[in-house]
């Protein structure tokens, strides 16, 4: 790779970017005649969407942990549990480790994207005390653990096919499933909309770092 | 890009120093196939082809541009075909066994996707998680040999094999086949002390789709295949 000269952005270069298959193309350009994706400089309606998927993923997230997510029946009794009552009641029984696997994937975890995507859209609108390189990084973060989130859906699914041994235990899934795997998939979708390169547009692009033997023009 | 550390060869920044800055508004339709811009920040680079092996990274902010590999095309195009197999056998052979109480039953795929069907409104997501752990991961595995085959082939590329591919990167963080083999793992390690629990076959199925699906996000070039499919 080199650098022609300063480092500049495709939009400072009078150009859009494919975000596909990183093809550039002259300023307006419509469509990216390698790939097909739709160009945009910038996403016009990036943020908008960014909040409008995060505010239906929170709102999915509340029933989630309100409702049961699993409901057991023994032979003794019927438990409905609900994501926090369930590693509460693992706690209880113990089961220090599980309990906190538990919390940390469907409580910290989640609740922690709402922070991060918040706290990048935030930092486009109002800048950020963090670096834009940790921001970057937070980023990535976001995008990639948000779809282990829906590992929670998959083990209610498993249980509840698996557990069926007539009266001696079944297990089914409990209302607050879909909420979950709704708020998974709606944070998914918030993560997705946002463009990254709005957190790099806050500075104009820095020159080249000297590197030895050699300083950009 | 980085010229130095793990990445040296990858570029070469030094070469640029007298390199005269393109003219802003009018560069050539050549010379704009001759760019890369990072897809993260946006910063425009002058594409050099990394030996195989090594990569082009970018300076503003660290996302991998440009990553080689030899025989990628090959291995990728078999790591698929072994995902497509290892998703379908998985999917009839059951995955867990379970024992209490004298009474047992085994569990499948299909089976654990069904276990919403009854329960009233999450019955979408029924739907929902067969397409997330079987229908788009065999679909992706599907258009990556479609896009692939005639390039390893040295043919030109398939009818609408950009948007098979696009279509296919469009899905990838959808295909979560490995997320539900590690969540076999922890509804063991839930009802462990429940009942008496076995592994099936279609459990070290999917185990080895974790490993595969590394695999085959790791070997992909993004920038390679768009480039082959261009001509
Ligand atoms: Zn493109």
């Amino acid at each position: 790779m080199e650098v022609a000269g300063a480092l500049r952005t495709a939009r400072e270069m009078g150009l859009v970017a494919c975000t596909r298959c990183t093809r550039v193309w002259p300023a307006g350009t419509g469509r990216c005649a390698r790939c097909g994706q739709r160009l945009h400089s910038r996403e016009p309606k990036a943020l908008q969407r960014v909040w409008a998927f995060w505010a239906v993923g929170l709102m999915a997230y509340v029933p989630a942990n309100l409702w049961p997510m699993l409901e057991t029946r023994t032979l003794v009794s019927t438990q409905h549990s609900t994501i926090v009552g369930g590693a509460v009641e693992l706690a209880r029984h113990g089961n220090w480790g599980i309990a906190l696997v538990i919390l940390t994937a469907s409580v910290a975890i989640p609740v922690g994207k709402f922070l991060a995507i918040a706290s990048l859209a935030l930092g486009v609108r109002h800048g950020s005390a963090l670096p834009q390189a940790r921001r970057q990084q937070l980023y990535e973060v976001v995008e990639y653990i948000g779809r282990w989130s829906m590992i929670d859906v998959f083990v209610v699914a498993i249980l509840a096919s698996l557990v069926q041994l007539g009266a001696v235990a079944q297990v089914s899934p409990g209302p607050a499933s879909l909420f979950f795997a709704l708020s998974v998939i709606f944070t998914m979708l918030s993560a997705q909309g946002f463009d990254s390169r709005l957190i790099w547009d806050a500075e104009p692009a820095p020159l080249a770092p000297p590197l030895p033997g050699g300083r950009p023009a | 890009m980085r010229g130095a550390g793990p990445y040296a060869g990858a570029m070469t920044p030094t070469q640029t120093s007298h390199a005269p800055a393109p003219p802003r508004p009018g560069l050539s339709a050549a010379q704009l196939a001759g760019l890369i811009a990072c897809p993260r920040c946006d910063a425009v680079y002058r594409a050099v082809q990394p030996a195989p092996g090594e990569r082009a990274v970018c300076m503003r902010c660290d996302a991998v541009l440009i990553a080689p590999r030899r025989r990628a095309g090959e291995q990728i195009i078999a790591v698929a075909l072994a995902v497509v197999v290892l998703v379908v056998a998985a999917t009839l052979a059951p995955f867990l066994a379970i024992e209490a109480g004298g009474r047992a039953h085994a569990s499948s795929v299909l089976d654990a996707a069904l276990a919403f069907a009854s329960a009233g409104p999450a019955a979408i997501l029924a739907l929902a998680v067969a397409a997330l752990i079987v229908f788009i991961p065999v679909l992706r595995a599907l258009l990556v040999i479609y896009v692939l085959a005639p390039i390893v082939a040295n043919r030109p590329p398939a009818p609408r094999a950009a948007a098979a591919f696009r279509l296919s990167e469009a899905l990838r963080p959808w295909s979560m086949a490995e997320i539900f083999a590690i969540g076999c793992a922890v509804a063991l390690v839930k009802i462990a002390d429940l009942a008496q629990v076995h592994f099936g076959p279609a459990f070290w199925m999917f185990a080895a789709l974790v490993v595969l699906v590394v695999i085959q996000d790791g070997f992909m070039c993004r920038y390679s295949v768009w480039k082959s499919l261009e001509r």
